[in-house]
């Protein structure tokens, strides 16, 4: 879970510098975003990239949920007064309802994006690049559906944040990385992470959805 | 104080067990809560009703054996203190107390509030040991000298009485920071780290085996340790896992 | 009857090097057919039977407690004594020999405690390898401090969790056996009986404590480690199932019991609270390095005190008795614990108690926390400290000393020792009597031996603190592998054991008729009533103090109170199922039998010496008064059917090394 948890948030942070480019809405902007999404799907070692991306996904989800499973499986019987909330927090004790949430929304993305790019009839733009912008903006401009899944794409976002705010500092854990004078510091970076990407995502499709005037 | 309980009876690890209702006066505040539980067992003894079964010997926080979920926490609402030691002005008058036994698989309820904890047993058997004979024809005690902070981190591992709250508080039913506290007091000091590797793989092995669940790093065990186990245990047992996992051979 | 107590020739420092020089071996081949039950896993219980397994015999382990872990050798603080002479200050094998057998008022027998004082250091060697985390200095060496009733600094600690880290590390041992198979481990099972085949210890009864079940289990000896019986007194230090069945039992087979009235009576303990109250806790007697103890001079702050008017830390200086200060200028605070807690005794009976029952004295650190908080400023090179600042330093190092003991207190209190004085008073914890053994720790009955708290042990009349953890190691590490070896070298020809012998079937008919009997009395009181008054009894009629009238009444009442036991217990429940009411039904009934052997043991020891003070024979300053030529021997009892018509045999002390001395620390 670690080592996937980790990969999967150097990804965030690589995808969210890519997408940040959305919040130029200027013909030129939107050119230069699907020059980038081309780029991002065709260069070999990206593709490689890729590929262990999917799969870290899937072993993260899996190994995810035959966890659950197991610990499930570890306490048959269940506390009829149980008050977890006074020794651990509520996000380091659902990671995995979380997690449910963020593969959830994953597969929304990806038919929504990723899909198109590889296999829609998208159109291209005047550089001759499939013009996958046109699709983001339409998506969360379109009539009410926008709203919906710019809420939907909010409160993934909030799960992220959520399951960052345990995850990262686990990870380093899970490595046996505990150190008096770094852990703290660890933890910091952490809870900075967790707050700072998901917000810097959530902020585009709500500052297309607000550019739809 | 008079207070209403409501404890979980289970007649044996065979039958369902349920939670049944009582009501107990005059409490005097500095009774222990075991102190409590006497009480009522003499009351219903004078009654002629069963009297509740519960774990407990030493009454001064340091055997391990008495255990208890009170109120929705592992010896109940204070930190750093066995159910022993809990006293009844942490109590109000008129509250309710909710009293149920340890909850594991690993753990299979005896009867009422007893539970079995041979698994720890089982685990310290598959190498919680320093493999030396008794002989007393070891190095003199002196011969070795070991850096003051590290002896004080082992006998801080070394604190933990075996209680099973680390079990009972973590959603998962994990027992690491109970193997870890071993694995770390036995790795922190040079008579133990000859045979570390072998050590730690064994008793993660028989940890698994036992069916407890496993650790998500939620730290709720650490929380409500009564002897303050910190989490870097599990960290070192990580870190001496990993490498030993990487090292092994087999 | 003769007792022969089987010690060796020579001179002292060479006996025990002799003896096992000459000792007989039993070969490797030969051990693997050769069955030892070992009852009890404390220090000494557990210490032997991974060392017995670890030679090569096979061992049956039992324990009451959920595992062996458990055993109350783990609430020991304080320490562990060992003649290491590491800090330089003057000890050695001989000075903790000599300070054991002056600390047991001349009560005990030299060649034992030479022996004990001789392997005390491997102890230490051995915890160590066994990974014991015991406190060090910067250096990386071992750290020592100074304990009651000595001059040196020898006790070996980790923090005030020694027992529990020692215990652990004779534990780890033992798992290592079970783990090889060489030790069939036995969680909650209690011994109910010994088992004796034409004379010789054949193995005992156990039930299984989860199912009822009764068992019978055979094996060549019988090491009985199920240490003390200080909860005779229902309050006390031990464990709530500290019990001296297994030891009661022994007796009844025909051990003899030696000294059963010699009781420890510990001077820093929480003073009782309440009726509610199940048991007493210890503050280790290492708090007494640091802490002063006082009680107010005049009677009338002590009764202000107690009516909540006075505050302890608003009475000046002058108007505190630091009473042990005054009397034993030369110890001070560190005389032995049978001083202490007669002197906290004198002063509460005079009418200078301080708490609400008038049982209690303070035991202050004030002017620790001053003394350390100034050291510290100086070494911090702090000019002029404030006097908050001193404090704040000071009450620094005293937590790291004593921290775990002061919120022990605090949880237990609802005080905060570091603002106001902490309140003592003196509790049963330890029993120096126990079954008579000889120098290879075996009984009177053959094949059985007996180790730690549960022998009449080295301890004599009082036993020095940090001494009892010494003691049951020693037993169980490097005694009682090398002794038991002359008894089981002529068993190697016996065979397994049968269990179907008559003397097992036998012995398990009466132990289901006990259950029987206990079950169907089906009365009105519950056993705690019962034991609480068997307490009341003990308590004030052969605690601290005794005199042959209040001991007189107290056997008396205590055969009446058996009577109406046995026909007025209640207990709900079956036999065939976990039922903790029954299993201390059993232990109590053995209690009350017990107790009046201790009675009837006190009575009959017209001299004031150590735990056993009589209030006939005292100095006129009201120091004990010890009569050697009269009764310088161990009263060992024997069963006759009855407790109270014991036989008395006497084992007579030779002192060759030492010469018996008035025991003086003013």
């Amino acid at each position: 879970m670690a080592i996937t948890g980790l990969f999967l948030i150097s990804f965030l942070i690589v995808h969210l510098l890519g997408n940040l480019q959305l919040l130029d809405l200027s013909v030129e902007g939107q050119e230069k975003f699907n020059a980038y999404a081309k780029f991002m799907t065709s260069f070999p070692l990206i593709k490689i990239i890729s590929y262990v991306l999917y799969i870290s996904i899937l072993f993260h989800a899996i190994d995810g949920i035959v966890l659950v499973m197991q610990n499930r499986k570890a306490r048959p019987e269940r506390y009829k007064s149980w008050k977890p909330n006074t020794n651990s927090i509520w996000a380091s004790r659902n990671m995995g309802l979380l997690g449910t949430i963020i593969l959830a929304f994953i597969i929304m993305h990806m038919g929504q994006f990723w899909y198109q790019m590889h296999w829609g009839d998208i159109g291209v733009d005047s550089e001759g690049n499939k013009n996958l912008a046109a699709v983001v903006i339409k998506t969360y401009q379109d009539g009410s559906a926008g709203l919906i899944f710019v809420l939907l794409y909010v409160i993934s976002m909030a799960a992220i944040a959520f399951h960052l705010w345990h995850g990262f500092a686990s990870a380093f854990q899970t490595f046996g990385l505990n150190h008096k004078r770094y852990t703290p510091v660890i933890k910091k970076v952490g809870y900075g992470i967790s707050v700072i990407i998901p917000l810097a995502y959530a902020i585009i499709p709500v500052y297309i959805l607000m550019a739809k005037n | 104080m008079d207070l209403k309980l409501k404890i979980w009876r289970q007649a044996n690890q065979n039958t369902k067990g349920e939670l049944k209702d009582y009501a107990i006066k005059n409490v005097s505040a500095d009774s222990s809560f075991l102190e409590m539980m006497d009480q009522l067992n003499e009351e219903l003894i004078t009654k002629g009703e069963e009297p509740v079964v519960f774990d407990h010997d030493c009454r001064e926080g340091i055997c391990g054996m008495c255990s208890l979920h009170i109120n929705g926490e592992p010896h109940g609402p204070q930190n750093a203190t066995t159910t022993c030691q809990l006293h009844m002005r942490k109590f109000k008058d008129g509250d309710t107390i909710y009293i149920e036994p340890w909850r594991s698989r690993a753990f299979p309820v005896i009867k009422d509030l007893s539970v079995d904890r041979n698994a720890f047993d089982r685990i310290i058997e598959a190498g919680g040991y320093v493999s030396v004979n008794t002989s007393g024809n070891t190095l003199d005690a002196n011969a070795m000298p070991v850096p003051k902070a590290d002896a004080d981190e082992a006998f801080n591992s070394a604190t933990c009485i075996g209680c099973g709250a680390c079990v009972a508080a973590c959603p998962n039913a994990s027992a690491m920071l109970f193997v870890s506290a071993k694995v770390s007091q036995l790795s922190l000091l040079p008579q133990g780290k000859v045979e570390a590797k072998d050590r730690v793989l064994n008793m993660v092995n028989q940890m698994d085996l036992e069916g407890f669940g496993n650790c998500s790093n939620v730290g709720a065990c650490a929380e409500e340790c009564p002897k303050e186990i910190s989490l870097e245990n599990i960290a070192r047992m990580n870190r001496e896992y990993l490498g030993a996992s990487l090292a092994s051979s087999k | 009857m003769k007792l022969d107590s089987k010690i060796p020739e020579g001179p002292l420092e060479t006996k025990w090097q002799n003896h096992k020089a000459n000792i007989r071996l039993v070969n490797p081949a030969n051990k693997r057919n050769i069955d030892v039950i070992v009852v009890g896993t404390g220090l000494a219980g557990s210490s032997a039977a991974a060392s017995l397994a670890e030679m090569g015999y096979n061992v049956k382990a039992f324990c009451f407690q959920d595992s062996p872990r458990r055993a109350h050798s783990i609430a020991a603080q304080g320490g562990i004594n060992a003649a290491k002479n590491y800090q330089n200050d003057g000890d050695s094998v001989y000075r903790l020999f000599y300070d054991t057998i002056k600390g047991g008022d001349y009560r005990s027998r030299e060649a034992n405690v030479y022996r004990l004082a001789e392997v005390s250091a491997n102890i230490i060697d051995q915890a160590v390898a066994q990974g014991v985390p015991f406190a060090r200095e910067y250096g990386g060496t071992l750290d020592n401090r100074s304990f009651g009733g000595v001059q040196v600094s020898r006790t070996f600690y980790a923090k005030g969790q020694t027992g529990q880290q020692l215990l652990l590390g004779a534990y780890s041992a033992l798992s290592r056996q079970i783990s090889k198979g060489k030790v069939k481990m036995y969680n909650r099972h209690e011994m109910l009986d010994v088992v004796l085949v034409d004379g010789k210890a054949r193995g005992i009864i156990a039930r299984n404590l989860v199912t009822g079940e009764i068992q019978r289990h055979g094996a060549h000896a019988v090491v009985i480690a199920s240490g003390g019986y200080g909860n005779v007194f229902f309050l006390s230090t031990n464990a709530m199932g500290s019990n001296g069945s297994a030891a009661w039992k022994a007796h009844k087979k025909g051990a003899l019991f030696a000294n059963p009235c010699f009781t420890q009576i510990h001077p820093t303990c929480i003073p009782v609270s309440g009726d509610h109250q199940s048991k007493l806790t210890l503050m280790s007697e290492s708090l007494r390095n640091d802490g002063r103890i006082w009680v107010p001079k005049d009677r009338k702050d002590a009764e202000a005190i107690r009516a909540g008017k006075l505050k302890p830390t608003d009475l000046p200086e002058e108007k505190r008795d630091y009473y042990l200060e005054r009397r034993y200028p030369s110890f001070g605070n560190l005389v032995p614990r049978d001083v202490a807690s007669r002197a906290a005794k004198e002063r509460c009976d005079e009418g200078y108690g301080v708490n609400q029952t008038g049982e209690a004295v303070y035991l202050d650190f004030a002017a620790a926390i001053e003394r350390y908080g100034k050291t510290e400023a100086n070494v911090k090179g702090i000019d002029n400290p404030s006097a908050a600042k001193i404090k704040e330093l000071g009450t620094a190092v005293v937590e790291a000393k004593y921290g775990n003991l002061f919120a022990m207190y605090e949880k237990i209190v609802d005080d905060n020792p570091y603002e106001t004085p902490m309140m003592i008073y003196p509790a049963v914890h330890y029993t120096m009597g126990g079954i008579w053994v000889d120098y290879n720790l075996m009984t009177t009955v053959p094949g059985m031996f007996a180790l730690g708290e549960a022998n009449f042990s080295d301890h004599g009349a009082n036993r020095l603190g940090a001494s009892a953890l010494m003691q049951g190691l020693a037993d169980g590490y490097f005694v009682i592998p090398y002794t038991i070896g002359e008894y089981l070298a002529d068993e190697i020809r016996t065979g397994a054991i049968d269990t179907n012998h008559a003397a097992f079937e036998e012995a398990e008919k009466e132990v289901r008729g006990t259950i029987d009997k206990l079950m169907n009395a089906k009365g009105d009181s519950s056993v705690d009533h019962y034991h609480k008054r068997l307490g009341n009894i003990m308590w004030n009629k052969c605690g601290m103090a005794r005199n042959a009238q209040g001991l007189q009444e107290a056997i008396k009442e205590i055969r009446e109170l058996r009577e109406e036991f046995w026909q007025n217990v209640r207990i709900p429940g079956g036999a065939n199922e976990m039922n903790p009411e029954l299993d201390k039904a059993m232990r109590v009934a053995d209690f009350m039998e017990l107790g009046e052997l201790m009675c009837k043991d006190a009575l009959e020891r017209e001299e004031s010496c150590g735990g056993h003070f009589r209030e006939e024979f005292q100095t006129e300053e009201g120091e004990a008064l010890r009569r050697d030529e009269d009764y310088a021997f161990v009263s060992s009892w024997k069963y006759t059917g009855d407790a109270g018509n014991a036989e008395l045999v006497k084992e007579e002390l030779v002192f060759e090394n030492v010469e018996l001395k008035t025991r003086s620390y003013k």
